[in-house]
């Protein structure tokens, strides 16, 4: 597989506080990558490193095969940066201002215009293209961080806290353009919000005090949530001694007379036969719902293992 | 390179988004038009006087040198106001970050930036020379001399540039930036008033003195100490900001 970022043993002491603590990671094409963790872990401190703002104390990053120290210029030839502020320069129109970044990563003058109505386009800006940055709403704004972080077309694309500000439809709007995006690139995206990382990323990991301390695939990630236990509803009561001889279940619980919990094993999931029990005793089954770990409960269980 | 030159094109523009430029050129403008007048008239009125010396200053001697004495003076105050946010402001806006994740180096930032400020600058020199140049509707000036002092108060302003630049790298304030290359501009400028003191002189003193080599020039002697000078000034500040820069990604 190609690797877009190769990140290994980055280290990064500011004085004598170590704020990013071993941190290896890989990027492959087609992945969207959700970096957590909670405030001060050390996301905007590794993207930083990621996108040559930083050096790394000791480490090294390669961004599409090429080493960010001895060739930062390729390196970041291939590489959108969306940093936590969006840097904008507030007195310019957003298409000077596209016009401008386009410059800055040596896009050829004559491909340049096609450019920026891809980026302008992508990024829902066709209506304000002509307008001050300064006067835009901070969504729009985002919006124009975006753009500049995906004009030059770079295989891969880091985003720090791409929703923060925004409200609900455009938070929406932008998880949608992230997971086009991630369809043919390799995106990183920094966050706190978890729901975010199970909607828009096919890897998550998670960061706690300068450490990972979680790499997995999202469908990883759901069976660690499965906690084996499957809520029922019946209209009329059931009877526990003829769901505990399907085989998988472990225990049955009363939670009302029709309601109840039933605990089955995670290797041997026995769903369907539970559902033909019902169905063919005539208790009328009205719900069935398999009870899950948030993803905060995860969260939180991993950052509490480590501090203890 | 193409890099460098979008910066120093962007920075160029950007001054005449603002006011800013505009009012500066302005100002000087009309500050030097008065000088210029009034040296003008000072040439009129001993004119008769100065006829009958033989070899005597003439027309440019008189008009000239104070004219662009005076520029380097007002510039002296202008442009840490000018330079001050180059880098200041780019790092206060969080800003930077575009250019530092850009593939361009920390040369072609600082080149870029300084490049795109004496712009500006040198715009405003040119300004000041076309007054005298409009000398010549009425009488005869003498080209060498008004070359030499051109050339004089363009370095001087590109040396004032890249202090400035130097001082934007390190202030985390613009007004600080500012503070910082005025008393550093205007020390080496009054260096050389320990020349007065004959018996105390200082050699060194006289050879850092700013307006010393200025005014070398000014009199229309190209030397190549001057010249030099100014060279090792002006690239040493901005190797210094490059350094500087450099050292932002290291640590913070």
């Amino acid at each position: 597989m190609h690797l877009l970022i190769e990140a290994e043993h980055l280290y990064r002491y500011y004085g004598k506080h170590c704020a990013v603590n071993d941190v290896s990671f890989n990027l492959a094409k087609g992945e969207v990558l959700g970096f957590l963790g909670a405030n001060g872990a050390g996301k905007t401190t590794t993207m930083q490193m990621l996108c040559g703002n930083l050096s790394p104390s000791a480490g090294q990053i390669k961004i599409n095969g090429f080493d960010l120290l001895t060739q930062p210029r390729p390196a970041k030839q291939h590489l959108g940066y969306l940093p936590d502020t969006p840097p904008l320069y507030k007195d310019l129109t957003v298409e000077e201002f596209l016009r401008y970044c386009g410059q800055l990563h040596g896009i050829p003058k004559n491909a340049l215009p096609q450019a920026i109505t891809y980026a302008l386009e992508r990024c829902g800006l066709n209506d304000v293209a002509k307008r001050l940055i300064a006067h835009l709403s901070k969504g729009f704004q985002q919006r124009v961080g975006i753009a500049q972080a995906i004009l030059h077309n770079p295989e891969a694309i880091v985003l720090d806290e791409p929703t923060v500000g925004l409200d609900p439809l455009q938070i929406r709007e932008i998880r949608a353009l992230i997971r086009e995006l991630g369809q043919d690139h390799g995106v990183i995206l920094s966050t706190h919000i978890l729901s975010e990382v199970q909607e828009s990323c096919t890897h998550v990991q998670i960061i706690h005090q300068g450490q990972l301390i979680l790499n997995e695939s999202i469908a990883g990630l759901n069976q660690a949530m499965d906690t084996g236990i499957l809520q029922v509803t019946t209209r009329l009561a059931p009877d526990a001694q003829r769901l505990l001889a399907i085989p998988g279940v472990t225990a049955v619980e009363y939670l009302a007379e029709n309601r109840l919990k039933i605990h089955h094993s995670l290797t041997n999931n026995p769903v369907q036969q539970i559902t033909e029990t019902i169905i063919a005793a005539g208790w009328e089954l009205q719900e069935l719902n398999p009870v899950k770990k948030s993803m905060e409960d995860i969260f939180i269980a991993l950052t509490e293992d480590n501090t203890l | 390179m193409s890099m460098m030159l979008a910066i120093a094109s962007r920075e160029f523009k950007t001054l005449f988004l603002s006011p800013l430029a505009w009012t500066v050129l302005a100002v000087l403008q009309l500050i030097l038009a008065y000088v210029f007048l009034t040296q003008v008239e000072t040439f009129i009125a001993i004119q008769p006087k100065l006829a009958g010396i033989e070899n005597g200053p003439g027309l440019t001697d008189i008009v000239v040198p104070p004219l662009f004495g005076n520029a380097g003076i007002i510039l002296l105050l202008v442009t840490p106001l000018l330079t001050m946010r180059l880098i200041c402001e780019e790092r206060r806006n969080k800003t930077l970050a575009l250019l530092l994740s850009a593939p361009v180096s920390s040369t072609d930032i600082i080149i870029g930036k300084y490049l795109g400020m004496l712009g500006l600058l040198l715009l405003a020199v040119l300004l000041v020379t076309l007054m005298p140049l409009a000398l010549l509707t009425g009488g005869a000036l003498d080209f060498g001399k008004l070359f030499a002092n051109l050339l004089a108060l363009a370095l001087l302003v590109s040396a004032f540039t890249a202090t400035g630049l130097y001082m934007s790298c390190v202030a985390s304030h613009p007004v600080i930036a500012a503070m910082g290359t005025f008393g550093l501009l205007l020390l080496l400028w009054i260096l050389d008033w320990t020349a007065a003191m004959q018996a105390q002189r200082s050699e060194l003193f006289e050879y850092l003195s700013i307006l010393r080599h200025f005014q070398n020039l000014q009199s229309g002697l190209i030397s190549s100490v001057d010249l030099l000078y100014f060279v090792l000034f002006i690239s040493g500040f901005l190797l210094l900001s490059i350094r500087r820069l450099e050292n932002d990604r290291l640590q913070k």
